[in-house]
């Protein structure tokens, strides 16, 4: 309703003003001598922004802070005394009194003075709604009215519109910056809060992950060692490498130098379909096919392989980087430049003399490069990891045994009714700023040795 | 050269036999180093045959799930309530509409179990099985299909439909040989004569192999299993795709015209591009936690939406759709854009209706995969609460859902493990295909687009 209401007005205003723009101006420019600097349609948009903008200014200022507001006038209803319980009961008072207001009804009978409250609520939610929208009206209309009277033959409305139009791209660019920096600080400040239950260095050097749930009753914050983690997520994605690095570099290199057209044009897409899957699918191919197959595969040859190992989860984590390696790969020898290989084969090396030789070494940054690339998204990866995996955060050496991750973790901690409040959803933040540091770090590496290969070959 | 050389007929044949064995050996490292190459792309495609295989042999039976067709008698000793309350009976609409609740309530406490359980008895008269055995053969909610019967039409009273009910999970599991059939009594989810019952009904073709429509129709549900669907996940899914199309897509082509064609080369450009690459690389998960963070601890946005969802998806697909557009923006001759300059135009005009529209083809590829990617996307939407069971179709953005990859991970964790495996795989071919039939009208369209241009 409220919604419509406002979408109606600004609908209004946006029709109204640009016709308004528009013919005026074209009035100005008709039968006389006059000629507009710019054409109607920049006047009518002009016109349009002029009465539009301020209503939404005032609308978003409305929906920012009417929240507050509306607390702290109910707070004012109610008696003194509740406005000094916990935040939490008060939360609760001013949730009985909106919950009367709406007509719904609360649990148990309210009190005189929650009823007077209320009703005082409901005025008070019409009259400001009202009142908001009547002042969106308002300043539409004054806005409309100033930019009717500027509208004149030299006046420079295509110019003015364009101004805005930079400084609207402007804002969506800065949108990327905004997001970094919510990411940054969100985990900052959520990680600072649960260093302030949990000591750093017990954090980060800690050997033990047991983070209690408060329902076990041990009313202890639990043990929060992010080592056993951080070594899971390490040899997982050393697997992983192990997996895809030989198979995505040899695919890279026979399709690019030796392969014939034809069948590379065909086995290309049909290799890139795997960075196309979402990783969940992954994590069930794990958990069904590739977990209970190695663990066959361990009793016939007589090791004990976990279905869920730190063996399943890294196997099938690089068998989703495949594609990742080999099209980067793929890329970076076709940057090397004919005439060394040319050179090489001039000279009676063969083929793969060259290749290794030849085009390998001069690639090599390229490659490192992207190799760290796919560890920082091994790094990253979650559902593979958190089906597969086996989730067992304990520290130990071998990959047939079941682990856990960092981000395995992050979901255990902070799926479910977290609160914020609690070092045991509040560790899930510490986890992700770790992640988020390394990954960074991992990437500006890469990308730092990606662009000096390119330099050396420009 | 070096003394290695010998002078004369001697010393040439002795090189040449030096260069033939090092010759050998080299041809032979090659042959292998080849191989490794056709090893490493046979590994590759073989993993691809062997996803999809495992997912198709798995999952396309779950589509074909045992019905069984019985003729269902009415009974109006059974239904209570009497027959629906009509409107001219009673002076307003409201008081009607009361007496029609308490009907269907009176029609819902009827003994519908019963009314199942003589339909089924009467497709086998001579089989003595128990009651509670019999029901187990189909799933728990035949007798809501019945009640909604009669609510959709009251006029059956008395009379005998034939009905298709679904069988239950269990007896699916048994007809399907997803359960061992060779276990033990007690190793078995269904009694020995249920599981007669229900071969001897596959056998007399009471129960046959129907398309499950109702994967697509249906929502999920814990309580009858055998009638969980996706109808509520695909909603959960639709809804945040509006918002990361409606969101992503104008900010991510204005950030990228601004920074290819009107940004000034300072600092602040600069940090908008190293940012942008970035953000690019940054962990799905972490986008999670600055979506609980941010959009739900600090904004105080409900838990479980797609909207909030959809928010998160938006700012990881940003980056992918800023990087592509550039790109496409790059490949625009620079020509066109001074032709447009020296013919007056503004800069604005240049970019918007010159440059911007030869862009089309590849923001739209660039949207597309961007969808695409953010439609499989599941660990982001695990930390805003998205994760949880919902038994009903969302009617908003705001409204609890969830969405097709958690659905793939929430029944991969169900306790039925044999039937939900299936399912689940078939949960996994509907998403494939959905990000299938994107791709495919991206390349369909892009060279519509590219003709034209």
């Amino acid at each position: 309703m409220n919604a419509l209401v406002i979408a109606a007005l600004l609908l209004v205003l946006l029709t109204v003003s640009y016709q308004v723009g528009w013919s005026r101006s074209r009035k100005l420019a008709d039968g006389k001598d006059t000629r507009l600097h710019s054409r109607p349609i920049y006047h009518g948009v002009l016109a349009a922004l002029f009465a539009v903008l301020p209503a939404i200014v005032i609308i978003g200022l409305w929906a920012l802070f009417s929240q507050s507001v509306t607390n702290s006038f109910i707070l004012a209803q109610l008696p003194a005394e509740v406005a000094q319980q916990e935040p939490f009961a008060v939360q609760s008072a001013i949730a009985r009194v909106q919950a009367i207001a709406s007509g719904y009804g609360v649990i148990g009978e309210p009190t005189a003075a929650e009823t007077a409250a209320a009703s005082a609520y409901a005025s008070f939610q019409q009259l400001s709604f009202l009142g908001v929208i009547a002042a969106a009206a308002a300043l539409g209309a004054g806005g409309l009215f100033w930019a009717q009277r500027r509208i004149a033959p030299r006046l420079r409305a295509r110019t003015e519109v364009e101004i805005f139009v930079r400084l609207a791209l402007i804002a969506c660019s800065t949108v990327a910056i905004l997001t970094t920096l919510g990411i940054v600080l969100s985990l900052l400040a959520d990680a600072l809060r649960f260093f302030s239950f949990i000591n750093p260095l017990d954090f980060f050097f800690g050997t033990t992950w047991n983070p209690r749930f408060q329902s076990a009753g041990t009313g202890s914050a639990g043990e929060y060692g992010l080592l056993p983690l951080l070594w899971g997520t390490v040899m997982i994605s050393i697997i992983a490498m192990l997996v895809a690095v030989p198979i995505g570099l040899m695919s890279a290199i026979y399709l690019s130098q030796y392969a014939h057209e034809r069948v590379r044009s065909v086995v290309k897409p049909i290799i890139e379909i795997l960075a196309g899957i979402p990783t969940i699918v992954y994590g069930f191919f794990a958990l069904v096919t590739v977990g209970p197959f190695l663990s066959g595969l361990g009793e016939a040859i007589g090791i004990d392989i976990r279905a869920t190992s730190a063996l399943t989860a890294g196997v099938v984590m690089g068998i989703m980087i495949i594609p990742f390696i080999s099209s980067l790969s793929d890329d970076i020898l076709g940057q090397v430049p004919r005439t060394m290989r040319d050179g090489s084969l001039g000279l009676g090396a063969t083929q793969s003399e060259t290749i290794r030789k030849v085009l390998l070494p001069a690639a090599l940054p390229g490659v490192v490069g992207a190799v760290l690339l796919a560890v920082s998204r091994a790094i990253g990866e979650t559902m593979i990891v958190v089906l597969a995996a086996g989730n067992s955060p304990v520290l130990r050496a071998n990959p047939a045994e079941p682990t856990s991750t960092v981000t395995v973790s992050i979901v255990n901690q902070l799926t479910g009714d977290a609160d914020f409040t609690s070092p045991q959803s509040l560790v899930a933040f510490a986890l992700g700023l770790t992640l988020f540091a390394m990954t960074l770090l991992l990437n500006v590496l890469a990308l730092y040795i990606v662009r000096k290969f390119r330099e050396q070959y420009e | 050269m070096t003394d290695t050389v010998l002078p004369g007929a001697a010393a040439g044949a002795q090189n040449r036999e030096r260069v033939r064995k090092s010759l050998s050996r080299r041809h032979r490292n090659e042959i292998l180093f080849r191989w490794a190459g056709i090893l490493s792309i046979a590994a590759a495609l073989g993993f691809v045959a062997i996803l999809f295989g495992m997912i198709l042999s798995k999952g396309l039976p779950s589509f074909w799930q045992s019905t069984v067709h019985v003729e269902a008698f009415f009974d109006p000793e059974l239904i209570e309530g009497g027959p629906r309350p009509v409107l001219a009976d009673f002076p307003s609409p409201a008081d009607h509409q009361q007496a029609v609740n308490e009907w269907q309530r009176a029609v819902t406490l009827s003994n519908w179990n019963r009314i199942v359980e003589t339909a089924l008895r009467a497709e086998a008269p001579d089989f003595e099985i128990e009651t509670r055995d019999l029901l187990e053969l189909v799933t728990s909610s035949a007798r809501f299909q019945l009640r909604d019967m009669y609510f959709a039409n009251p006029d059956v009273l008395g009379q005998t439909m034939p009905v298709s009910i679904l069988a239950s999970a269990n007896t699916d599991n048994w007809l399907k040989g997803t359960i061992d059939r060779s276990q033990p009594d007690e190793r078995q989810q269904l009694a020995a004569t249920t599981r007669t019952l229900a071969d001897q009904f596959e056998e007399n073709g009471t129960i046959s192999f129907d398309f499950a429509w109702h994967i697509f129709t249906n929502v999920d549900s814990r309580s009858a299993p055998a009638t969980a669907g996706l109808a509520g996940a695909f909603m959960g899914s639709l809804y945040m795709m509006i918002v990361v199309i409606v969101l992503a897509v104008p900010i991510g082509v204005a950030s990228a015209v601004y920074l290819e064609e009107f940004a000034p080369k300072n600092r602040l450009t600069d940090l908008i591009e190293v940012n942008i690459n970035n953000l690019a690389a940054v962990p799905s998960i972490v986008f999670g936690l600055l979506g609980a963070a941010v959009f739900i601890n600090y904004f105080g946005l409900p838990r479980s939406a797609p909207l909030v969802g959809g928010l998160v998806l938006t700012l990881m697909t940003l980056p992918t759709i800023i990087i592509a557009t550039r790109a496409a923006l790059r490949a625009v001759p620079p020509s066109l854009r001074q032709a447009a300059l020296g013919l007056g135009a503004s800069r604005n005009q240049t970019v918007f209706h010159h440059v911007l529209p030869m862009t089309y083809p590849g923001v739209l590829t660039a949207t597309i995969i961007g969808v695409a990617q953010a439609l499989g996307e599941t660990a982001p939407l695990l930390l805003i609460g998205m994760s949880a069971f919902i038994a009903n179709i969302p009617a908003g953005p705001l409204d609890s859902a969830t969405a097709l990859p958690v659905q793939i991970y929430l029944w991969q964790g169900n306790e039925n493990r044999n039937f939900f495996e299936a399912r689940t795989s078939a949960a996994i071919i509907v998403l494939l295909g959905l990000m299938l039939l994107l791709n495919a009208i991206a390349i369909f369209l892009r060279s519509r687009l590219e003709k034209r241009a």
